[in-house]
């Protein structure tokens, strides 16, 4: 099904008679498989409100992503979440939904110094399980009034409504973008002089270490007396850990953002969010074959494993989470909740969903 | 304001509640003396009063849970309460309610340079965040003018923000993880030191639900480390068109100013009569505050104040030193003090589209001549979320009614341009009977069912929020 409007996807919700599988542009198959008629968003499609001087756009689920970003690049702005391109790892292609970013709550390097999707979303429109239409926040940057269903709705990957419209914070595009390589580092040093760098006043924008190559890389972006400024003292900063280079051939961020050093291997991958300080004792319990590669300053680890590893049995000792996001393993695509956690998420799904008839199933 | 009939049942068993509460807390924790309640007999929002059944002052998680646990067994509402600072009522108890306060709750738990997080025991203020630190050259990013006094349980029940959200986000974009008990005594922990809780994203709901779905207890929070510096310029204009538009020149130029306020003229004459900063008198008058190194904040001043002369400015002033910095932030900052000094007031809450801000005004301008009362506009101009300030007389019989009523107009043409009720302050019981304006009856409906599941008997702060009249067969069953 393909409904042209909001009110088309209430009734096509109605009168569903079984389980609906909801699609933006299908470049995501996260989760478990869905077994159920396809519900297509691709009918809602457009941007209704661009404003650059509020910093706000407003666009129907189904605006393509291309769409969005060409639009804000005319204004020299961008999605500063820096959403992840998933089509080369999950070997997926079409044209990604802002819909369905926003449904996987999907961010990039970037996360680290401006937050993810869910921080710069400031409304929704959905249909809710029963075919109600609700609307929540709006296009304004401070807005508390009432819940917070915006964020709720973000990240909830189609399971407690469909969205039909969705409001975003964007931001201006920097003037310069600059990285720093470090060589030859070992996890532990790369997450110490990640961390050195974050905490430091010179606004990194994006901190990663791609453990193959023992490189730890970090964005600087801004205006270019700054970036200058910025980098010297980096440079300064970081000695201990060995020269600080300027990398000057290709932009290495867009391979970050979508792991695709990871895109033609036949390991299950995986995605592990843990405290940065964590990250290197994380790696090394990882199985002996795992490669990885660390985001976010070391909070955010990707990893391949063996075919069937259950990674979770390995990360027992950790506080966090890790999400199974292309593989074979048998076990649940996200990371089992505690009891009572998951008691009030079961809550939540019979509320927005009485039926379970949203991609029913996908996130457990 | 309305608030619902008090519960008698629950009134009559007083005794029998205090004595169940006495077996779980020291005696000094439970307050039930009809003297010694009256200090919780409201917020920040002092027009309405009423002193609580009794209060409660846990010193632990695990307090919290059995104090609740009790309320929830024996059916008592429960009214959270941080510092009581709220400007809505959030806080502000009824007669057959148990205030629980955190207040005793103000350890430092955990603090992490090198994950850049501090976990805090909730009733810590917020100023004292920052205080913890310093040291390692640190900062705690969102600072709601309370800082001083606010507590961290009221920041995420209220999901406050602060003049500088336009860089740093509000109180929800720098939550990390909870330590949450739930009205039937359940101890939950969501997120934590890691950048993103798991699951559907409860923290994001918890925070600005208004203390309605839970008492957090620990929140672990993301600090950043101070930029190097940060001064402001000041920009006076003829006509808050002109301010408006040089304001979106200057974010549509990619300089993200960590500051923009705004005043308009009977704010800039009352700021200046009582702080004598050198204000120039015109229309309106903005404060543009960027950061870095002296050489970064230079270049992003040039080009803010580039911009800022194609729109003819009356005054241009650029601070060159840390004193000159101070005097232009002074009469902003001495606003809300000045404005005391005149007059009672009432200070707005609403987000307006910045595009839409010399509609607003004009028609705020409008409602005060219709209304007979002043109004003075200061306000946050990068994110549009302004503070109008309607000045009346609390002494005389009606003006209260007279403003609220005008209050209420202004924020109706808000939500009509685009905005909403509150940025920053939150609903409370102050624009609780407001909701249906910017909400239609499906999406109370939506936001009450999240109650419905963390909170099934509507006992935790149940008369705020939502309209009583929508609320009621919830609060009833």
């Amino acid at each position: 099904m393909t409904p042209k409007n909001e009110t088309e996807i209430s009734e096509a919700i109605v009168s569903a008679k079984g389980p609906l599988r909801i699609l933006g542009g299908g470049t995501r198959p996260i989760g478990k498989p869905i077994v159920g008629e396809a519900l297509s968003t691709a009918g809602l499609s457009g941007i209704s409100l661009y404003e650059p001087g509020a910093l706000t756009l407003v666009a129907q689920a189904g605006t393509p992503l291309a769409e969005i970003e060409a639009t804000l690049d005319v204004e020299n702005q961008r999605l500063a979440f820096e959403p992840m391109d998933h089509r080369g790892l999950l070997g997926t292609t079409g044209a990604s939904t802002i819909g369905g970013v926003v449904a996987a709550n999907v961010s990039g390097p970037r996360r680290i110094a401006v937050g993810a999707c869910r921080d710069f979303m400031l409304g929704v429109r959905f249909v809710d399980g029963a075919g109600q239409i609700i609307k929540n926040g709006g296009r304004v940057m401070k807005n508390v009034t009432g819940y917070d269903l915006v964020k709720l709705l973000s990240g909830s990957f189609g399971t407690l409504g469909v969205l039909t419209e969705v409001s975003l914070k964007v931001l201006p595009k920097p003037e310069t973008t600059a990285t720093l390589c470090i060589h030859d580092q070992s996890v532990a040093q790369a997450v110490a002089a990640m961390s050195a760098a974050l905490g430091s006043p010179f606004e990194i924008t994006g901190a990663a270490h791609v453990t193959d190559a023992r490189k730890t890389l970090l964005r600087i972006e801004g205006f270019a007396k700054s970036i200058a400024y910025r980098t010297e003292q980096l440079q300064n900063l970081l000695k201990a850990f060995g020269a600080v280079d300027v990398v000057t051939e290709q932009n290495p961020w867009p391979d970050i953002a979508n792991v695709t050093g990871f895109a033609g291997v036949t390991d299950d991958i995986w995605r592990i969010s843990v405290r940065p300080s964590a990250a290197p004792a994380a790696v090394a319990a990882l199985p002996a074959t795992s490669r990885t590669m660390l985001d976010w300053g070391g909070g955010l680890i990707w990893a391949t494993a063996p075919q069937g590893t259950d990674l979770r049995a390995n990360l027992a000792a950790f506080k966090g989470h890790a999400t199974l996001i292309r593989g074979t393993a048998d076990v649940p695509t996200f990371h089992p909740e505690p009891a009572p956690l998951a008691a009030i998420t079961a809550g939540l799904r019979a509320k927005f969903d009485p039926r379970g008839i949203l991609n029913s199933g996908m996130m457990s | 304001m309305q608030m619902p009939i008090p519960n008698a049942d629950v009134i009559s068993r007083k005794s029998q509640i205090v004595a169940r509460l006495r077996q779980v807390l020291p005696a000094h924790a439970v307050i039930d003396d009809v003297v010694e309640t009256r200090a919780y007999e409201c917020d920040g929002l002092s027009a309405y009063r009423c002193p609580p059944l009794c209060a409660v002052l846990p010193a632990s998680t695990e307090e919290v849970a059995a104090v609740l646990k009790i309320c929830h067994d024996m059916n008592v509402p429960v009214v959270p309460r941080g510092s009581g600072t709220s400007l809505a009522g959030g806080a502000m108890p009824t007669a057959d309610s148990v205030i629980l306060g955190v207040a005793k709750l103000n350890d430092v738990l955990e603090t992490d340079y090198n994950d850049r997080i501090i976990r805090v025991q909730t009733g810590r203020t917020n100023l004292s965040v920052t205080g913890a630190v310093e040291e390692g050259g640190f900062f705690y990013a969102p600072d709601p003018s309370s800082q001083l006094a606010c507590a961290i349980a009221g920041n995420i029940a209220m999901n406050s923000g602060g003049a500088h959200c336009l860089k740093y986000g509000v109180t929800t974009n720098n939550l990390l993880g909870v330590t949450m008990v739930m009205m039937d005594g359940t101890i939950l922990e969501i997120g934590g030191a890691h950048l993103d809780a798991g699951g559907l994203d409860l923290l994001g709901v918890i925070c600005g639900s208004e203390g309605q779905l839970g008492v957090v207890t620990e929140a672990t929070l993301r600090i950043l480390h101070k930029p190097e510096g940060a001064r402001p310029v000041l920009m006076g204009f003829n006509s808050s068109e002109v301010a408006g538009a040089c304001v979106s020149d200057i974010i549509k130029a990619g300089v993200l100013p960590v500051a923009i306020e705004f005043m308009d003229r009977p704010c800039i004459e009352v700021c200046e009569a009582f702080a004598k900063a050198g204000y120039p008198m015109c229309e309106a008058l903005l404060i543009v505050e960027v950061e870095g190194s002296d050489a970064e904040i230079d270049e992003q001043l040039a080009k803010i104040m580039t911009i800022a002369k194609t729109h003819n400015p009356v005054e241009l002033r650029e601070a060159k030193t840390a004193d000159e910095a101070g005097r232009i932030w002074l009469g902003r900052k001495s606003a809300f003090g000045a404005m005391g000094q005149v007059n009672d007031y009432m200070c707005l809450d609403g987000t307006i589209p910045v595009s839409a801000l010399p509609e607003v005004l004009r028609r705020i301008q409008e409602l005060s001549k219709e209304f007979g009362l002043d109004v003075g506009n200061v306000f946050h101009a990068g994110d549009g979320n302004m503070h109008p300030l309607i000045l009346y007389n609390a002494n005389e019989p009606g003006q209260l009614e007279l403003c609220e009523a005008m209050g209420a107009e202004i924020l109706k043409v808000c939500v009509e341009v685009g905005g909403c009720l509150t940025g920053e302050h939150g609903v409370g019981i102050e624009k609780r009977d407001l909701m249906l304006v910017q909400f239609d009856p499906v999406d109370l409906d939506a936001q009450m069912a999240i109650k419905d599941v963390f909170d099934p008997k509507w006992l935790l702060n149940p008369a705020k929020v939502f309209p009583l009249a929508s609320s009621e067969s919830r609060r009833a069953a």
